[in-house]
């Protein structure tokens, strides 16, 4: 009897150990925003700026097609290469020219969506100024910049520096990540 | 004992996440031991606001609705 006492009062005392740590918050939030698609792209913004309403340090990592709602709404080609032109030609950047992943019939889609929003639901571009109204951290990639051919000057403001993986991982240690 | 509620927000109408973005932001501009009263229509965010609340530490003093509105009163948390 006395044996099985010995047991569990360390084990009683882990399961406490653990119920703080659950109750216990990641106090940073990390996103990558890989995708560039508007039901991708707003929730990664309600994402972050409920991350950062509940106080959590908050970045978003801005990479590959992710990079494309930063780029300024009335920019139209970047790149230098014929490719790169050839990418920004196919592929709109702005966050008023964000296709769905499904059911886009070529813009009427997107546009229904933001009709449905309109009302109730702020949109991926209020969201985005909020997020920056409220501190959260949005970084682009610079080597996806190099690569698309997309110039700090084709981009919002009011972003961060832009900056590569390792800044990436190292904001990413001890937070909660998400990879969208 | 009357209860002073510092500041009233009216949320009716938004959706996730707007009604705790704008109250995480009210907050911000109350001292601690503040309350503040928020009105809401969206069912989610009775969870949300529960949630937000056990996150940040500020008090969830009242979670009641009215029809189809849903008032909250927060205590914003002492330092």
């Amino acid at each position: 009897m006395s044996v099985s006492t010995i047991e569990q009062a360390p084990l009683a005392q882990f399961a406490e150990q653990l119920a703080e740590k659950k109750a216990e918050q990641a106090e940073k939030l990390v996103i990558f925003a890989w995708s560039g698609e508007l039901d991708k792209v707003w929730p990664t913004l309600i994402l972050a700026t409920t991350g950062a309403a509940m106080g959590k340090e908050t970045t978003v990592f801005f990479t590959f097609w992710g990079l494309f709602p930063l780029v300024k709404n009335d920019v139209r080609i970047t790149g230098e290469n014929w490719m790169q032109k050839m990418l920004s030609l196919m592929n709109r950047g702005g966050d008023e020219h964000l296709r769905l992943s499904k059911m886009n019939f070529a813009g009427a889609g997107p546009a229904m969506m933001m009709h449905l929003a309109k009302e109730h639901v702020a949109s991926p571009d209020e969201l985005l100024q909020m997020a920056k109204e409220m501190g959260v951290h949005l970084v682009p990639c610079q080597m996806t910049m190099d690569l698309l051919g997309l110039k700090r000057e084709d981009l919002i403001d009011g972003l961060d520096e832009p900056a590569g993986a390792t800044k990436a991982l190292f904001e990413a240690q001890g937070a909660i990540t998400l990879f969208i | 004992m009357s209860i002073t509620i510092a500041r009233s927000l009216d949320l009716k109408g938004l959706s996730c996440p707007l009604p705790i973005v704008k109250t995480a932001k009210a907050m911000k501009e109350l001292t601690p031991g503040q309350l503040i009263e928020v009105f809401a229509t969206d069912p989610g965010s009775v969870p949300d606001f529960k949630a937000w609340a056990q996150a940040t530490g500020n008090a969830l003093v009242e979670s009641s609705r009215e029809g189809g509105v849903f008032h909250f009163v927060l205590k914003k948390k002492e330092i």
